[in-house]
């Protein structure tokens, strides 16, 4: 054993980097997942890796990193997940790519594989799905596409299934089989001979890329390319390729680009034809026959407010049956937790930290631990069988009415999960200023976190309305943000502008296999355990020492430094109905997680078993629910306002979020406090 | 014609792509180019859904307007 270990050491060192890249909804995460082994998010709506994604898996004695890149339909930059996508395969950091082709849709795929073999660098082709084409009775003649693409190897998987994925690993692992592919698009003469030209003038330059890939893409008149170019001493360079272009264009009679990407096709047709058989093209799936109902006119808005009516009755009604279980279970907890430690001579003090404090604070958030699975189990659903995508395309009208690009809509609805993913999945806009106006309103999008406060708060107050109310709490979320885009599109000038045409690829309906969903719910699940268990334990411990000093008052009373601090939040709070301080410690608190704000009043109002009572006798079901609303709109949590910050890269616009959502919060709880004083 | 006036089950030819040349260039990589063929999947008012291979892809009305098909 011990002869190993330096071998070992060895083999370390040398690790291979592998970038995943491929057209989004391909199957990337999910063969991601089959070789790391890991569980990565894997969905179905337009750009689902909004991270990059890392994993490793060992085979034949090597080590490989693995680099799940963004989706993306080219090498050309679109939006920001399609840039990180493109800068990372450019920038020479991934030994080899495999491109994840998605073979039940392989003409479209292929255009991202002829770019990528432009570009000279060491691939490997994943033809994904391939249990869907063999049921479809499609045969895919491996070895003479590899020969047409320029010797590229070419392996046939299904990452859900599980198949080829040893195959793709014994390839990967004899990376010295692997060359540069020798791979030229026929262009026809008159391209051709352009490309030459540009070709020789890049040549003296001595850059890093392919120098038929630098020609090409100058010829194009690819942005960034040019630049760097540019950069690169070779403004001549630059002027020749236009030059070209220019007498190209004049020749045929349009634009350059459009007759290159022609020619792409030309040649992907060419290879499709001769490769692929048995595909019936024309016919009308049932996914299309879905789609004429979900995605109709008429039906599909109803239908949509129906599958998410359904989805939160389902989330209450299922949940509630276990949380009486899990708050049963955390009472016993705290009286078996206390007699015993006091029998072994604990302090009065840390009994009281430990029962008060942890698990009366912790308890409380867990409680509603079955509400957010279910919900979670849910969201993956709706993710994972392709409904999602036309959620946003039903919502498209009404979107775009707002000012906002019905692609913004998925963001929303992931917000219903998180606000700090969905402000991330917003990178799939193209469009700047549309990007930054779907990250200011995803904070009103009312998000799991929150759930726990609906819940203890209509528990107590609309036992008989419980899904109703919680509803409805989500809809204003909604409602407040759309007010909130058309707002922004008012009186902010940099926001003002017209919205970026729709084009969305809507992927075929699948039935989400178990296994995916699961690992789905509980990547998501875990991360809110992890939660309960670090900041939110932080922040009741927090509330609790806060709530014993200074010393000798008597706990959680008002003349703690806890009550203190509640007492100077709670005259601000008193037009909205809840101007007290036990309110205003909990409001504060939950900016750390929206999940404290209940966590904290389990830990003031003396847990889990007292909660109820105490809550009924502070709050009548009007500032009950002005409490909510406030607890919904009033600022985003501290992790939204850093992912803010990442993705805006602007101090200016983080603040004006946390501002405005505050001021917001503030207005709607006490507007509707106030109205409904006036009918009571 | 614009694809806005296209029928359900349709199969056309694209002609031409107005609008913007970083619009065209997209379209163009996501298979919609002079030349493609293309069938109508769903025209109901709001976004056109084509099928392109065997890519269902929307496209919303203001856009579908500047899509010449044949």
């Amino acid at each position: 054993m011990q002869a190993q270990a330096p071998m070992l050491l060895v083999e370390k060192a040398k690790s291979t980097t592998i970038a995943m890249v491929g057209n989004p909804n391909t199957g990337k995460s999910a063969l991601f997942n089959a070789l790391t082994g890991g569980n990565a998010h894997v969905g179905n709506w337009p750009g689902v890796t909004v991270e990059k994604k890392e994993g490793k898996f060992r085979h034949g004695g090597l080590t490989f990193n693995v680099i799940d890149l963004p989706g993306t339909y080219s090498l050309t930059t679109h939006s920001i997940d399609e840039r990180i996508a493109r800068d990372f395969i450019l920038s020479g950091n991934a030994d080899i790519v495999i491109n994840v082709v998605d073979s039940t849709n392989i003409e479209r795929n292929l255009y991202l594989t002829v770019m990528l073999l432009e570009l000279g660098i060491k691939s490997v082709i994943a033809l994904n799905m391939s249990d869907i084409i063999n049921r479809e009775g499609i045969r895919i003649d491996t070895e003479k596409m590899s020969e047409m693409l320029g010797g590229v190897p070419i392996v046939m998987v299904s990452a859900t299934k599980r198949e080829g994925i040893n195959e793709l690993k014994d390839i990967l692992r004899d990376t010295s089989s692997l060359k540069h592919p020798e791979f030229k698009i026929p262009y026809g003469d008159v391209i051709e001979t352009a490309i030459s030209k540009i070709e020789t003038a890049v040549k003296k330059l001595h850059i890093g890329y392919d120098t038929r890939f630098t020609a090409t893409k100058l010829l194009e008149g690819d942005i960034e390319i040019t630049e760097t170019i540019k950069n690169n001493g070779g403004q001549e360079v630059v002027k020749v390729a236009m030059r070209e272009a220019a007498q190209i264009e004049e020749s045929i009679g349009y634009d350059i680009e459009t007759a290159m990407v022609e020619k792409r096709y030309a040649f992907i047709d060419k290879v499709v034809r001769e490769c692929v058989k048995g595909k019936s093209y024309n016919t009308v799936s049932l996914s299309d026959r879905l789609d004429n109902i979900l995605t109709n006119r008429v039906a599909g808005i109803p239908i949509f407010a129906a599958v998410m009516w359904g989805a939160f009755q389902l989330t209450f009604s299922i949940g509630g049956i276990f949380a009486d279980y899990i708050d049963s279970l955390f009472g016993t907890l705290s009286e078996i937790a206390t007699s015993w430690l006091s029998s072994i001579g604990v302090p009065h003090l840390i009994v009281s930290l430990l029962t008060d404090g942890i698990i009366g604070g912790v308890g409380t958030v867990l409680v509603f631990l079955p509400n957010i699975i279910i919900l979670f189990l849910l969201l993956a659903f709706l993710e994972d069988s392709g409904y999602m995508a036309r959620a946003a395309f039903v919502m498209d009208r009404i979107m775009y009415a707002v000012g906002l690009p019905g692609k913004s809509f998925i963001p929303m609805l992931i917000g219903f999960g998180c606000n700090v993913p969905a402000v991330m999945s917003a990178r799939t806009i193209s469009s700047e200023r549309d990007r930054l106006l779907t990250i200011l309103i995803n904070p009103f999008v009312s998000c799991s976190a929150r759930l726990p406060i609906y819940i203890l708060f209509t528990s107590i107050f609309f036992p008989k309305h419980q899904g109703l109310v919680v509803f409805s709490l989500y809809a204003l979320g909604i409602i407040i943000a759309v007010l909130s885009a058309k707002l922004f599109k008012l009186i902010i000038p940099s926001l003002k502008g017209h919205v970026s045409p729709l084009v969305m690829e809507l992927p075929p309906y699948r039935f989400p296999t178990l296994k995916s969903l699961l690992a789905h719910t509980w990547e998501r699940t875990s991360s809110f355990i992890k939660k309960a268990g670090t900041i939110i334990v932080a922040g009741v411990t927090l509330v609790w020492i806060l709530s014993n000093l200074p010393a000798g008052v008597k706990y959680a009373s008002e003349f703690t430094y806890m009550g203190k601090i509640g007492s100077i939040i709670a005259p601000i709070m008193r037009p909205a109905g809840f101007g007290f301080w036990q309110a205003g410690v909990a409001l504060l608190f939950g900016i750390v997680a929206k999940e404290t704000v209940v966590g904290t009043m389990g830990t003031l109002l003396g847990g889990e078993e007292t909660l109820s009572s105490a809550i009924a006798h502070l709050f009548t079901p009007l500032s009950a629910y002005a409490f909510m609303v406030m607890s919904l709109l009033y600022i985003p949590c501290i992790a939204t306002i850093g992912t803010i910050y990442r993705e805006t890269n602007s101090l200016r616009w983080t603040l004006f979020s946390v501002l405005y959502s505050i001021l917001v919060g503030w207005v709607a709880a006490v507007v509707i406090y106030q109205t409904g004083l006036l009918f009571t | 014609m614009p694809l806005i006036y296209a029928k359900p089950g349709e199969v056309l030819h694209i002609r031409s792509i107005g609008g913007g040349r970083n619009l065209s260039k997209r379209l163009a990589e996501m298979g919609l180019y002079p030349g493609s063929t293309i069938k109508i999947i769903s025209n109901q008012g709001g976004p056109v859904i084509i099928a392109v291979g065997e890519t269902r892809l929307a496209i919303g009305r203001g856009m579908a307007a500047k899509i010449f098909v044949r």
